[in-house]
Formats: structure tokens, C-alpha cells, sequence
């Protein structure tokens, strides 16, 4: 496979170990703020592969995880909604809300569809005339502009029942509060290769230089891993902080402009909940009154209890890095992927979820 | 975050493309794409969006520095391959 | 506030972590006899002289009709597949069919073609049966289950509870050829080489290995929740641990590509044509020999080892040189854009 199977090369593997283990010995603690770094480090066992001293620590970067439990309630009830279709990724599909989930819902009859892309979504709209489509909104700044785009594709041919639940959330801001806390303490970070295909260089800047981190822009496959944690290492043993771009294929420094202006025009930043976090200022991503009528939180309004924290859960701790799933009493024991109690464990990309099936 | 897959662009129908990554094709959409591809130009799809077009000379600036070392293993000289 | 209850969930159909303690939990509970519980794919009961095995099993894919195969040959080839991994020579089978209001009796009469010429390529019977009609929108256009009653040569002791330290591990072939082609229907993907489901009846396969080395331990045909939970079974059922290597795991070109857009796991596809051998490490390249001469296993592979540690775990040497855990699925592979 093109583009894939050379950064999984073996002998460029070994090769880059080696030069990882020749580095100075201190110990170091680098970040990855990814889901999809998470599952990739876990599922090619790097972390067997680098000196111990080296820790590789998961972040908030699941935005499925840090999607907080009234948000999932939210969507819900939405799909218990007699003429609604509710069309979301299949990643949403087993979170935990307060007392049930979308899976469950979808076995006592609630109409819930799993799609690719949010094409797919506006098309079940026109496919159910008679019906109200609702599309789950989530993800990152990589995933908000392909929505932004099908609504204003919907605008355009005139789609009236078809409205997106924005659970959007900003990534930058929940960078600066990890940095900010006084309890963590990060090296460096592995920065995410999409969303910086999409936002660039920038963003990273301001907290290279505020807080004396290097940041690396990685890809995904094995040898973008090694050669992002290879060059944060030379930076940490010269003393920068600086902001450098290891998936140079897929991110260019200043980033995906024309996905950013659709971004803009239908989105806006507000204070959003993240789960561990609490609220963020300016960290989701809200519809425009411009496109008020694609929101489904305008059309549907739906009022609910502010919503509990699962008692003993410290998905929240594990989101910052503070503490391993392992150092927390439900995992394993109470907390499964089949019982997830909290969304670190549902997510194919929670923390905990990746520990559970893959550590060895 | 998140799931990109580098593919191939086979055919161009507006604002919709056929992609093949590994003999498997796939529609996917031009909409939030910053740069005009063509017919073999290689992208990465998110969501079934086309999000950036690969820059085959970055690509290349990096897998060199590994073949100058004399540790690539994988044959880059194979047909149809974007790198040369 | 409504009072939880529990109900059924797809995840209970996966093959997986779900279905199993369901199973434990509700069924095995009840039925509670020796046969039943050692959970095998097929139960070895003794008449006069005689040991049978028996299984049964439903189908219920959609699409009915896939490339490479249907929903009527998949009945017959799985329930002979699985009184083979149990070492047993299939020779009849019961046919149950439940059909919806509506379905098509073009579309049924191509499935019972397929069917007949199935059990003609297996040399297996269908004895007795059962036609049910529901009103539409109660079933999905038809539902098939079948029972197969087999013969244990006497000296075969195949089980998965079976497995030996030391034991090295075959697959036949290619892994997750089925549940790609039957998945890329409903998706949307094309290929640009065929993507076929493997669907096959393995008896020959099977006759061909047992009648070489009686000395095989343990088979299982990898289905529902691919080789990962068929691994997870056996490691579970014979209290061993298993380590395999990811590099030497047959995969399609088109299967990896169609996962790697999916976000799906090939280890965690169905199969329907492919065995797991567990067999002596003196035996082991002979019956690789053997396998690779049979057009179902020409791709066969030793793919892993049966070792004293971590018993009851399935670990895998990755593609790179680390190592990980190969859990047993939950339930369904969900695709993923994370």
C-alpha cells in the first residue's frame, strides 16, 4: 500500500531505535494528544520497542472520550424521537450516557444509522423526506469542516430535515490548559497529524514558546512515530522549544485554508465541557445563527439535568495524564469494554481502552 | 484524531472522486480540499473527504534520508508507486 | 426514571466477549450437561459403539446473495465445517428454513441451488426439514438453520480444550476474505482484484490431515470474530497462551486496504473457509505440506506457537518488533473515523 507500507519498514525501524537509544539518558515524558496516536502506539507495540526511560503518555485526544455524559444524553433522547433518524459514526455507538447508550437505544427500536462521512447523513435525509435526520457532529478541527461543507451543500439543494447535533471541540485551548495545570509535567508533545493538517503550524507556537515544550506534528505509521519522539528528544537534549513538523507529506505549516474558511463561516468557537476538564473557554464549536437552521439544538430544544460523573471513575485524571488506567479501581474489575463505565474505555481509542486490549 | 488513509485518485466527477488505496476503490469528496489534484495525484481521506493532497517531494525528502542510510528494506522502484 | 432492564444487543451476535457470557450466563446455565459445557464448535456423544458429533448452527447474513457465495451455501459449508474441526467425517444434515412474507421465490429457489449443489460438493445428505413463513417485516427474507450429525474415527481426539504446550499453529489461509466481501456490499467499496467470500466445505481438507497424523490436538474453522476470538477460545478452553506473528498472518491485498479504510482489524474478520490447525512440532511441517496441497490451503501458514506462559492470553509479535495483547472481541467491529 502506497504511502503506508514504507513507514512501516522494518529495517528504518530498527534503525531509528537505535539512534533513539543513543540519545542522553535522562528520563523523559512525552505527550500524545491523539486517539489515533494512541491505538497506533498500542497496536504496533512501541512502547516494547523504546528505552523505559522514555514514557509515552495519552492525552484528551479522543474526542469521542472527552465528549462529557450530557452531550451523549443529549443525543439520546433525540433518537428516541419518534420521526427521527439519527445518523452517526460508528464510533459514538457505545459510549455510556447517564443510564443507557446509542447501542442499546438502537435494540429497543430507537431508528439509528452508522455513517462513513456526513454525505452520507444529508443523504438519508433525502432519502426520508417524511422524517428528521439529526447527524452527530463530532470530532476535531480534521472532521468539522467535511460537516461545515454537507451543511452548506444542504443550503444549497434546499434540505429541509436535516440538522447536525454540534459536540465539536477545539484542540489548542485543551493543550494550554494541560500545559498550565500545575500537576503535569510534560517533555514534549506529539502533536496530531490531521487536525494539523487542517490548522498548521501555528496554534502550537504560543504554547512552544509560553511554556518551554517542543511540539513535533507526527504521523501516524511506526516510523512517523519513532522519528516524532527522535526529533523531540534532540530538542529536549539542546534545550529548544520549538515547533517542527515530522508528517511533512500530509501538514504544511500553514495549513488547510480553504477548509478553515468553511470551518469558520458555519461554525463559531463557544465554551464547551470536556470531560475531565470541566468547561473550556472557547474549546467547541457551535453552528452560526447564519445556519440556525441546521442546528439541531435550535430545532429540538432539549432541556436536561446536569449530568454526574460516574462515581470512582478517573477518566478525567487519565485524560491529563495524571495517572495510568491500571491506578484506577474499576478497571478491569468493573469497568469493561462491555461495561464501560466511563468513555475512556469505550472509545476504540480511550486510554484505557487501548490498555485493556492491547497491553501486555 | 483521526483516522487519514492515503489514496489514489482514479477518476474526477466534479466535486466527487474515485480513490484506490491497495486495489480497494472508494468514492470520496473534493469539497474541503485546499488544492486543485488531478487523475494520480495521492490524498488523504478523512471521513470520506479528501483533506490535503500529498506532497510527493516531502514524501520522498524523507524516506531519502533512510535510503541513504541503507535502511529501507521496502523496494521503492515497484510499478505504480508514487515515489520514484 | 424507567427501571434499567437488560436486552439483547447486536453485540451479543458478534461472536465475541458479549455473546460468550451471554451464553454462560443464560443458556449453559440452564442446559447444564457435560457435552454442552466444554463448548466445542461440534459435541462428541457416544452411541453403542459409535461416537457422533453434532452441531447446529443459524444463518442470517445480509446481503443473501455476496460475491463468492450466498446465504444457502454458507449453510451447508458452516455446520460441515464445524463437525470437521471437531475430527469428525459430516454426513447429514437438517435444513429449517424461516421466510419472510414477500421473499422472492426466484431469489429462494437460487438459494436452494445453491444449497443442493453445496451438499453434493460436501458428499453430506440433508435428511429432514422445516419451512416456517412469518408475516412480512418479521424476519429478513429468510433465515436458514442447520443441524449436522457426523462419525469420529475411533484414535481422534480433537477438541479445543486439547492444545498443547509446544504446539505449532497453521492457518489455512488467508484471514477476513469473508467478512470484507460480504461488508463491501453494504458499503459501498469495490475492488479492483474480486474480492470473494471464502466460503468452502473443509471436510476433504480435514479428511486429508486426520488421515496423514491422527496426532492433531485442536481445529477450529475462524468465523464470527475472526481468528482473534477463535485464538481466544482455545487459549481459554486448554488453559494455554498462544503467541503468533503478525508477518506471517496471510492477509489479502485487498482485505488490508479494505480495513485499513474501515478502521477494522483483519484479525477480528469473519471467515468462512479457513482452519486453524494446532499440531506437534515434529508433525507440524508435514501437515503444512498437506494443507498446501489442497486448492482450499494453498496459502497456508504457521502462524504461532502454543507457550506455558500468560495462559489463557494471546499475545502477538507486531510487524515491527513490539508485542501486544490480541484480545477477544467485544462484539461487532464498528468502523471507526478516529
Amino acid at each position: 500500500m502506497e504511502y503506508i507500507d514504507e513507514y512501516r519498514d522494518p529495517g528504518v525501524i530498527q534503525h531509528l531505535i537505535h539512534h533513539i537509544r543513543h540519545l542522553s539518558g535522562r528520563p523523559v515524558r512525552l505527550m500524545e494528544v491523539c486517539g489515533t496516536h494512541t491505538v497506533s502506539i498500542f497496536r504496533n507495540g512501541i512502547r516494547d520497542l523504546l528505552p523505559k526511560r522514555i514514557r509515552l503518555i495519552s492525552g484528551p485526544g479522543c474526542p469521542v472520550c472527552v465528549t462529557p455524559v450530557e452531550q451523549i444524553d443529549q443525543a439520546i433522547v433525540l433518537a428516541q424521537e419518534n420521526d427521527v433518524i439519527l445518523a452517526t459514526f460508528g464510533d459514538l455507538l457505545r459510549v455510556p450516557g447517564s443510564n443507557t447508550s446509542l447501542l442499546k437505544q438502537r435494540g429497543q427500536g430507537a431508528d439509528i444509522r452508522i455513517v462513513y462521512s456526513a454525505y452520507d447523513a444529508l443523504s438519508l435525509a433525502r432519502e426520508n423526506e417524511k422524517k428528521e435526520v439529526v447527524f452527530l457532529g463530532v470530532g476535531f478541527e480534521t472532521t468539522a469542516p467535511t460537516i461545515g461543507a454537507v451543511i452548506q451543500h444542504a443550503r444549497q439543494a434546499k434540505v429541509r430535515n436535516f440538522t447536525v447535533l454540534s459536540m465539536h471541540k477545539i484542540l489548542p485551548p485543551a493543550l494550554e490548559a494541560l500545559v498550565e495545570s500545575p500537576e503535569i509535567e510534560i517533555d514534549g508533545f506529539i502533536c496530531p497529524g490531521h487536525v494539523s493538517t487542517i490548522i498548521g503550524a501555528g496554534p502550537y507556537e504560543a504554547i512552544a514558546q509560553k511554556f518551554d515544550v517542543p511540539c513535533v506534528i507526527a504521523g501516524f505509521e511506526p516510523v512517523d512515530v519513532l522519528q516524532t519522539v527522535h526529533l523531540l528528544l534532540q530538542q529536549i537534549e539542546r534545550g529548544e522549544a520549538s515547533v517542527e513538523i515530522q508528517y511533512r507529506r500530509a501538514v504544511s505549516p500553514q495549513g488547510n485554508l480553504r477548509a478553515r474558511r468553511i470551518m469558520e463561516e458555519v461554525f463559531e468557537p463557544c465554551d464547551s465541557v470536556w470531560r475531565g476538564f470541566g468547561s473550556l473557554s472557547q474549546s467547541g464549536f457551535q453552528i452560526r445563527k447564519s445556519y440556525r437552521e441546521f442546528d439541531a439544538g435550535h430545532r429540538f430544544r432539549i432541556t436536561l439535568p446536569r449530568a454526574e460523573e460516574p462515581e470512582g471513575c478517573l477518566c478525567g485524571s487519565i485524560l491529563r495524564g495524571l495517572v495510568e488506567p491500571p491506578d484506577c479501581t474499576l478497571f478491569r474489575r468493573v469497568c469493561t469494554p462491555e461495561n464501560p463505565v466511563g468513555a475512556c474505555m469505550v472509545s476504540s481509542e480511550g486510554t484505557c481502552a487501548a490498555y485493556y486490549k492491547y497491553a501486555s | 484524531m483521526c483516522l487519514g488513509i492515503p489514496m489514489c485518485i482514479q477518476e474526477i466527477d466534479g466535486n466527487v472522486a474515485t480513490a484506490v488505496l491497495g486495489g480497494t476503490t472508494r468514492r470520496i469528496h473534493l469539497d474541503v480540499l485546499d488544492e486543485a489534484v488531478g487523475i494520480g495525484d495521492h490524498v488523504i481521506v478523512h471521513a470520506g473527504f479528501a483533506i490535503h493532497k500529498i506532497s510527493e517531494e516531502e514524501a520522498r525528502e524523507t524516506l531519502n534520508l533512510f535510503r541513504e542510510a541503507g535502511v529501507l528494506s521496502v523496494d521503492l522502484e515497484r510499478e505504480g508507486h508514487g515515489i520514484h | 426514571m424507567e427501571k434499567k432492564r437488560d436486552i439483547v444487543t447486536m453485540d451479543h451476535g458478534g461472536g465475541g466477549r458479549a455473546a460468550r457470557d451471554l451464553i454462560e450466563r443464560c443458556f449453559l446455565s440452564r442446559f447444564d450437561n457435560p457435552y454442552l459445557n466444554r463448548m466445542d464448535d461440534s459435541a462428541v456423544v457416544t452411541l453403542g459403539t459409535d461416537r457422533l458429533a453434532i452441531t447446529t448452527d443459524s444463518y442470517v447474513v445480509d446481503p443473501i446473495f455476496f460475491p463468492g457465495g450466498d446465504i444457502g451455501s454458507l449453510a451447508v459449508h458452516g455446520t460441515v465445517n464445524d463437525l470437521s474441526v471437531q475430527g469428525a467425517r459430516p454426513v447429514f444434515l437438517s435444513a429449517a428454513f424461516i421466510l419472510e412474507e414477500g421473499f422472492d421465490l426466484a431469489d429462494l429457489e437460487r438459494v436452494l441451488d445453491a444449497m443442493a449443489e453445496s451438499t453434493r460438493r460436501a458428499e453430506v445428505s440433508i435428511v429432514a426439514g422445516d419451512t416456517k413463513v412469518v408475516p412480512r417485516g418479521r424476519c429478513d427474507k429468510v433465515y436458514i438453520n442447520t443441524t449436522g450429525v457426523g462419525l469420529v474415527e475411533d484414535g481422534v481426539h480433537v477438541s479445543g480444550s486439547n492444545a498443547q504446550i509446544n504446539d505449532r499453529l497453521i492457518l489455512s489461509g488467508s484471514a477476513g476474505d469473508h467478512g470484507i466481501a460480504v461488508l463491501s456490499q453494504r458499503e459501498g467499496l469495490r475492488f479492483d482484484t474480486e474480492l470473494v467470500s471464502d466460503s468452502a466445505p473443509l471436510n476433504r481438507l480435514v479428511g486429508e490431515i486426520l488421515s496423514g497424523t491422527p496426532a492433531v490436538h485442536a481445529m477450529r474453522d475462524p468465523t464470527r470474530g475472526g481468528v482473534a476470538a477463535s485464538l481466544n477460545e482455545i487459549a481459554n478452553q486448554s488453559n494455554v497462551g498462544i503467541v503468533i506473528r503478525e508477518a506471517a498472518i496471510p492477509v489479502k491485498e485487498g482485505v488490508r486496504s479494505a480495513c485499513e479504510i474501515l478502521g477494522l482489524d483483519p484479525l477480528y474478520v469473519a471467515n468462512e473457509g479457513k482452519i486453524l490447525v494446532f499440531v506437534g512440532p515434529e508433525d507440524a511441517p508435514q501437515v503444512l505440506e498437506t494443507i498446501r496441497r489442497n486448492p482450499l490451503g494453498r496459502e497456508a501458514q504457521i502462524i504461532g506457537e502454543v507457550v506455558s506462559t500468560h495462559p489463557g492470553q494471546v499475545v502477538m509479535k507486531t510487524m515491527v518488533g513490539g508485542t501486544r495483547i490480541v484480545d477477544m472481541p467485544l462484539g461487532e467491529q464498528l468502523p471507526r473515523i478516529c
